[in-house]
């Protein structure tokens, strides 16, 4: 029996790798694996939340693997901070893996007994990463994460864009991984201890301890997808089978997350303040650039994508106002904040796993991705669209669900702000607050489009009448994610009673007793602002009741269903729906300087015309390409070295040999 | 002048007879002869072997002589002149380098080899410390001669000949490797050998010729 919080957690990471495994037993048996193995795995990552749960109020425990490299035994630590992140990872890997369990399917490239191993594989580093007390094991664990990632990325190998999207992943996740390790070499401050533990002794200077922050924020910025380092999410999301974006948006980019918020409240202790304000700045600039590039996609994973950078965007954004608040000595407000930023983490993970999984389970039904050949799909798919609608409510920010929540703590702390000692930054957190607020504003906006589009209206096309609901499996899978939304939604008091104890072991402050009021959530109590969800919700609830009842009582009593009213055309069809492309125009009229636009306009002869248009990244085109094209003609200089001649080769080895030799004479 | 015992001075003179050898292969067209070449390499080497160990009484190295004489006297040689019979190939083209040209070459690099062992030898404390540079010249002419040949044949002779000289200098320097070190070199260059005579055959299917020049075709173009 498990006595530790660590010791259950270890076990069921050793079960999702005994069920890898045992995928490649029969590795083509759907039975086996899709309806056996895929459920007992989301069982472990039920029993990993629960575990987790009971962790976050447990002290911390250490224990010593002695595996791995001679002399370098595995360190494992479990405090709150691993336990909160662990629980995310198992409650939105219940989802995920029922949900997979009915996805993956002959056909996929990859045989599924080989997906399960390598999706088991990507589970378990991910709670190693989660785990690792020493940076060995981080590392190891970070770079078994990223390749078991890559590989599911590349189910399908055999499309040159998929691959083209996976190598663009793999070669910004090994960048940040560089970074990462390079953060772990300043951060040992000369002890050469790689443990956690000397690093939290370690006395760093401060132009050290900056390295320090600064390579820890690149190397996982590039794995969460800050800007300007965002660019694989938006080609990898797309790429890969949906539960896969599904784990890699909403609990990978987590890990992130929690490496930056490791580092910089762990083992770097006392971060300054300006530290803060540049992870603000980051932060708002990809929530910013994330939203607007979110509400011109017409590829639904593609907007999903952009939609995470937005919401990584908003936790930094909260990271940055602690590290901010924290620097200056107000430790309410900084508890607010991280309670804020971690309350997003948790809820991106629901909801954006649920958006991912909806687009799988729509993709499968129609397959088809683009937006313009998608609409009313809520007839046909109502398993499917329900759950996403919460999703979708979520993720715009509308009460009672749980997007709301975390948003409104955030923009409490930006506005509580008041006495700030630094004036220019006492004028710009106001700046901030009305960037957060556009981008949720502009998040509603997309996800409009992105739920109208898809679920609303006539079908665009002829075969999307044929489309078939989500199977047993698939649908427990949302209903479990859209049920987290609204539990997350609804219980805040009790979700942050928790996260206060995650803030307490960080900052050393948390927020005023929230039990006060079970169902009334007041961050701030002295300031007079607070929220009472349930409230909400009854209150909603008792407004659309009553007016059912009122249309009910006061017109005739029969319902009847009839197309809609057309305003007197003759003909009304689905071509002249709303498009996404024509859904997006605004935002693309109005943002027109962050887009790199192009656009084909049909001449007026044509009997075919046809309209395309592309909205590319301005980011792409001037930061990465330029640097592609030198890359590119050094190697043409080197290839002079290449003669094709092995005499040539041979003479190389020689000369080497000949200098070295007389080096050492 | 300093007395050198009989056994030594006959140590020196196999050394001298590898040289030689070295020099002898460097400027041989012919590739049957170049075989010849290579097993009285391997008897030579064998025979210097042997002499040491009886000297020294190190017991180990009258292994490694049996292990020479098998497989570098005996059995490889064999080998090339079964595949050379097998692929026709009497000839080496000519080299890139003429003759005399490689041979001058050859004698700096000669010079170079013994300026190199001037210092390992003075740390070393081996009766035959004398020979390390002979060792040394022997591994870089070997070096020298796969860089100027066309044939992927001579080209693994030259291979051979240089893992004689290796050999020589780790026994001149240390009296030979670790046992253990020494089977597993051997047995890597038998597994060598082995798969440059299927490579030999695949690189004729595909080109009518040992010549490597046509491998010049696989590099990538830009």
């Amino acid at each position: 029996m498990p006595t530790t919080p660590l010791d259950g957690c270890l076990l069921l990471i050793a079960a999702w790798g005994v069920i890898g495994l045992a995928g490649l037993v029969r590795p083509h048996s759907i039975k086996i694996v899709g309806h056996v193995l895929f459920p007992l795995s989301a069982l472990c990552g039920l029993a990993l939340a629960a575990i987790a749960v009971r962790g976050i109020n447990a002290p911390a425990s250490h224990v010593v693997l002695l595996i791995g490299l001679p002399d370098l035994p595995l360190h494992l630590r479990c405090d709150s901070l691993s336990c909160l992140f662990l629980m995310l990872l198992g409650a939105a890997t219940t989802g995920i893996s029922l949900f997979a369990g009915g996805y993956f399917r002959q056909g996929h490239g990859a045989a599924p007994g080989l997906l399960c191993l390598q999706y088991h594989i990507f589970l378990a580093s991910m709670g190693c990463v989660l785990l690792a007390d020493d940076a060995y094991a981080f590392m190891v664990a970070w770079e078994l994460m990223a390749l078991s990632s890559y590989f599911l990325v590349t189910t399908q190998h055999r499309l040159a864009e998929i691959r083209r999207a996976g190598f663009l992943y793999l070669l910004i996740a090994h960048l940040g991984a560089l970074a990462i390790l390079l953060s772990f070499g300043v951060l040992q401050g000369g002890s050469w201890q790689f443990t956690f533990d000397s690093m939290r002794a370690a006395h760093l200077s401060p132009p050290w301890s900056t390295v320090a922050f600064m390579l820890a924020l690149l190397g996982f910025g590039a794995k969460a997808g800050l800007v300007p380092l965002h660019v694989w999410l938006p080609e990898a999301h797309p790429a890969a089978p949906s539960p896969v974006s599904a784990l890699m948006s909403g609990v990978m980019l987590k890990t992130a997350i929690y490496g930056v918020l490791r580092v910089t409240f762990d083992l770097l202790g006392t971060p300054p303040w300006w530290w803060g304000l540049v992870a603000l700045a980051i932060g708002l600039a990809s929530a910013f650039y994330g939203v607007i590039f979110t509400a011109v996609q017409n590829d639904m994973k593609r907007l999903l994508a952009w939609s995470s950078i937005e919401n990584i965007g908003i936790i930094f954004a909260g990271l940055g106002l602690a590290i901010i608040f924290h620097g200056f000595g107000m430790s309410a407000l900084a508890a607010l904040a991280l309670i804020a930023s971690l309350y997003h983490c948790l809820n991106h993970a629901c909801m954006k796993s649920l958006l991912f999984l909806g687009t799988g389970a729509v993709l499968h039904a129609t397959g088809e991705r683009n937006l313009g050949k998608l609409g009313g799909l809520i007839h046909r798919m109502p398993w499917v669209a329900w759950p996403t609608l919460i999703g979708a409510l979520a993720i715009a920010g509308l009460p009672p669900l749980n997007g709301f929540v975390s948003e409104w703590l955030l923009l409490q702390a930006f506005l509580f702000a008041g006495d700030v000692p630094r004036a220019f930054v006492d004028m710009l957190l106001p700046v901030g607050a009305a960037i957060v607020a556009l981008c949720t504003a502009l998040a509603g906006y997309a996800m409009v489009k992105f739920y109208g589009i898809i679920f609303l209206g006539q079908p665009r096309e002829p075969g999307l009448a044929q489309a078939q609901d989500a199977g047993l499996l698939e649908r427990l899978g949302l209903v479990w994610l859209a049920a987290g939304c609204v539990a997350l939604g609804v219980l805040p008091v009790q979700v942050i009673s928790l996260l206060n104890t995650v803030s307490r072991g960080l900052l050393g402050a948390s927020l005023a007793d929230p039990a006060a009021h079970w169902w009334l959530l007041a961050p701030a109590a002295a300031r007079g602002a607070s929220y009472g969800p349930l409230v909400f919700l009854v209150i909603a609830a008792l407004v659309i009741v009553l007016t059912l009842l009122g249309v009910r009582m006061f017109y005739h009593r029969r319902a009847r269903r009839a197309p809609a009213w057309d305003c007197g055309f003759v003909r009304i069809d689905a071509r002249m729906q709303d498009s996404a492309e024509g859904f997006g125009q605004p935002i693309r009229h109005i943002f027109q300087p962050f887009f790199l636009i192009e656009r084909e306009l049909p001449s007026a002869f044509d009997h075919l015309p046809r309209y395309r248009m592309a909205v590319t990244d301005r980011i792409w085109r001037y930061g990465y390409e330029p640097v592609g094209q030198l890359v590119r003609r050094v190697a043409e200089l080197v290839t002079v070295l290449q003669q094709g001649r092995i005499s040539t080769y041979l003479l190389y080895s020689f000369v080497t040999l000949l200098v070295l030799l007389a080096l050492v004479l | 002048m300093v007395h050198i015992p009989l056994l030594l001075q006959l140590v020196n003179a196999c050394a001298a007879g590898l040289l030689l050898l070295s020099f002898a292969m460097l400027s041989q067209r012919r590739v049957v002869t170049l075989v010849y070449l290579l097993a009285t390499q391997g008897a030579l080497l064998c025979l210097a072997t042997f002499l040491l160990a009886w000297r020294t009484n190190q017991h180990h190295l009258y292994i490694s002589a049996a292990l020479t004489l098998s497989l570098k006297v005996l059995f490889l040689p064999w080998l090339l002149h079964r595949l050379i019979r097998r692929l026709g190939v009497y000839w080496d083209t000519e080299p890139l380098l003429n003759s005399s040209v490689t041979m001058l070459l050859g004698l700096l690099i000669v010079v170079f080899a013994f300026g190199l062992a001037q210092p390992i030898a003075a740390l070393s404390s081996t009766a035959a410390r004398s020979t390390i540079g002979i060792a040394i010249a022997v591994i870089l002419l070997a070096f020298m001669m796969m860089i100027t040949r066309r044939k992927a044949m001579s080209q693994v002779i030259g291979f051979l000949s240089m893992e004689n000289g290796l050999f020589f200098g780790a026994m001149s320097a240390t009296y030979g490797m670790p046992l253990v070190v020494e089977l597993g070199v051997a047995l890597d260059v038998l597994v060598a050998m082995l798969v440059l005579g299927v490579f030999f055959f695949q690189i004729r299917e595909q080109f009518d010729s040992l010549d490597l020049h046509h491998l010049e075709s696989l590099k990538e173009k830009p």
